[in-house]
């Protein structure tokens, strides 16, 4: 389920991206942490309990929100604006 | 001459564009780094794009400061050498290692304002790492940056005025606030009417923030235990225990914070020596009343010295940069760094006030459970420090790193660090100041591998 509730920017024009293969749309002016966690409850899972993560400090602080992309980078989901055509993976079958 | 002087200011929150102006003024022209996209630091963060909401929705009461400090900023934009999106993550001798959009640089300098602000203070509770659970600035940044709210049902957990800001921002914003816990006792805050001398407007104000919660039927408690945070893949609920009997709320998300700590890492990794502050519980960077660390040529202003405030911050940004000016040989405006030195006492005294007010829950740090996680990057438990520290005598935060693991993370330290800390302190029966300070390594924040490099990047 989405942690995060959209409350302004909800017309604003859409950026396509995909979350563990699915298609998903966020907003323009989004960050990738409010792209994704609009649509699911987690970003990453963590390194020995694999436990769900979905940051914490929202302000590049804790460094709890990395998330990985299809091409093997791993970025800072708070500090990373969206962009169309981004494939991010939340790192778990 | 003027030439010769090349300051670097690292952030640009109210301290770091104050401290720029100052210098502006004097006919330097310093570069400034931040780590965003857009200054303001994080009290008055801008949007990325604009949205439905005006500056009195964001920044409430401060929508004036605010407003003036992004002008300022703006206004500066052709006499100052502005880096944003630009991370220093280390500091040697005259030179800031630094990288913008994944690009390597070096900066050097002739003398260096450190504005690096401040974080949310925490401590580890059962279920913090939950999805759903954010720090209280966190909590304040999705609104405030992003428009949007951490859940649909909240919960705002811990101490400090910053708890009851937020929850009032929700409530405004039409977020619904399921509760409001505060752990410091309601009796510690009459310590505020003390603080009506020095500034009636804010007190008076943060009562209108409970009374306004209060009306709407927000559940207000003071002097409860956090006892954990419920659910398996996500916040489900909270229990907490008020006068000995467990209290249990629904909730998805929960906001969370003890007041804020200093980023004091670039100051150490600069060579500044440091000084435990009581009323802060942390090492902080000496600094004296004009901003002057205990290294020439290296400032300091704002959160990142001592937790002070944003006002503070701006006072204290211009005075450290009419320090660096004066130190220089520049003339400066004498009857104004009085002005600043007095309103910044006012300050310091104000503060004292709000610490009796929101008391830091030393209780809570005795009966946390063993198994609670103190680390959230390495996993490191409660218990896994408590037991190390009983068997292999340990004294001091820098000896538990390198055997648990606690603070060698992503994060440095900074979100466990603290807590780590005052656990040990406790576990040890030394005092927090005999435990000492996690030491500084840089990079202060993770580099990616592939960090290509302009060279100096002056």
């Amino acid at each position: 389920m989405a942690l995060l509730k959209r409350l302004v920017r909800q017309n604003y024009p859409e950026v396509p991206f995909t979350l563990d293969g699915v298609s998903c749309v966020g907003r323009s002016g989004d960050t990738v942490l409010t792209a994704v966690l609009t649509h699911a409850d987690r970003l990453r899972h963590s390194d020995f309990s694999k436990s769900p993560r979905a940051g914490f400090c929202q302000m590049g602080s804790c460094q709890d929100c990395w998330i990985l992309t299809a091409d093997g980078r791993r970025i800072r989901a708070c500090a990373t604006i969206l962009e169309p055509g981004m494939t991010l993976l939340t790192g778990l079958e | 001459m003027k030439e010769r002087v090349r300051p670097l200011i690292i952030g640009a929150g109210p301290a770091g564009i104050r401290a720029a102006e100052a210098l502006v003024d004097a006919g330097i022209k310093p570069v400034v780094v931040d780590e965003a996209p857009l200054g303001g630091g994080q009290i008055y963060r801008q949007r990325i794009v604009p949205d439905e909401r005006t500056a009195r929705d964001l920044y409430g009461s401060e929508a004036g400061k605010a407003t003036a400090l992004h002008k300022t900023l703006a206004g500066l934009q052709d006499r100052i050498d502005y880096r944003p999106r630009t991370l220093a993550w280390n500091i040697r001798d005259n030179i800031a290692d630094v990288m913008t959009d994944g690009r390597g640089g070096r900066i050097p300098f002739s003398h260096v304002i450190l504005s690096t602000g401040a974080t949310d203070r925490v401590l580890p509770i059962p279920g913090w790492t939950l999805p759903g659970v954010f720090t209280l600035g966190g909590a304040q940044i999705a609104l405030k940056s992003q428009g949007c709210a951490i859940g649909e049902q909240i919960v705002f957990l811990g101490s400090g005025p910053l708890l009851y800001l937020v929850a009032w921002q929700y409530m405004k914003a039409g977020g619904h606030v399921a509760a409001v816990l505060d752990t410091a006792p309601l009796s510690a805050k009459f310590h505020l009417l003390r603080g009506l001398l020095l500034y009636p407007g804010i007190v008076v104000r943060g009562i209108r923030y409970v009374a306004d919660l209060m009306a709407r039927g927000v559940k207000v408690r003071f002097g409860i235990e956090p006892v954990r945070i419920e659910g398996d893949t996500q916040v489900k609920g909270l229990v907490w225990r008020d006068r000995g009997t467990d209290h249990h709320i629904a909730c998805d998300a929960v906001g969370y914070g003890f007041a804020l700590r200093s980023e004091t890492q670039l100051a150490d990794l600069a060579g500044c020596q440091f000084v435990f502050d009581k009323r802060d519980r942390a090492w902080q960077p000496v600094c004296d009343g004009a901003g002057r660390s205990s290294k020439p040529g290296i400032y300091l202003a704002g959160d990142g010295v001592r937790i002070s405030g944003a006002d503070s911050a701006e006072l204290a940004g211009e005075r450290a940069g009419l320090a660096l000016i004066e130190d220089c040989g520049f003339p400066v405006d004498k009857v104004r760094i009085e002005v600043l030195e007095r309103r910044l006492n006012r300050v310091q005294r104000f503060r004292g006030i709000l610490e009796q007010a929101f008391p830091f829950p030393e209780s809570l740090v005795r009966s946390l459970a063993d198994d609670v996680l103190l680390c959230r990057c390495e996993e490191v438990s409660i218990g896994n420090v408590r037991s190390s520290a009983q068997k292999f005598d340990i004294t001091d935060l820098n000896r538990l790193k390198a055997l648990t693991r606690v603070g060698m993370g992503r994060c440095q330290g900074r979100v466990c660090g603290s807590g780590a800390a005052e656990i040990l302190a406790h576990a040890s029966g030394r005092s927090l100041e005999d435990v000492g300070r996690l030491r500084s390594q840089p990079p202060i924040k993770p580099l990616p591998l592939d960090l290509s490099s302009d060279g100096e990047a002056a």
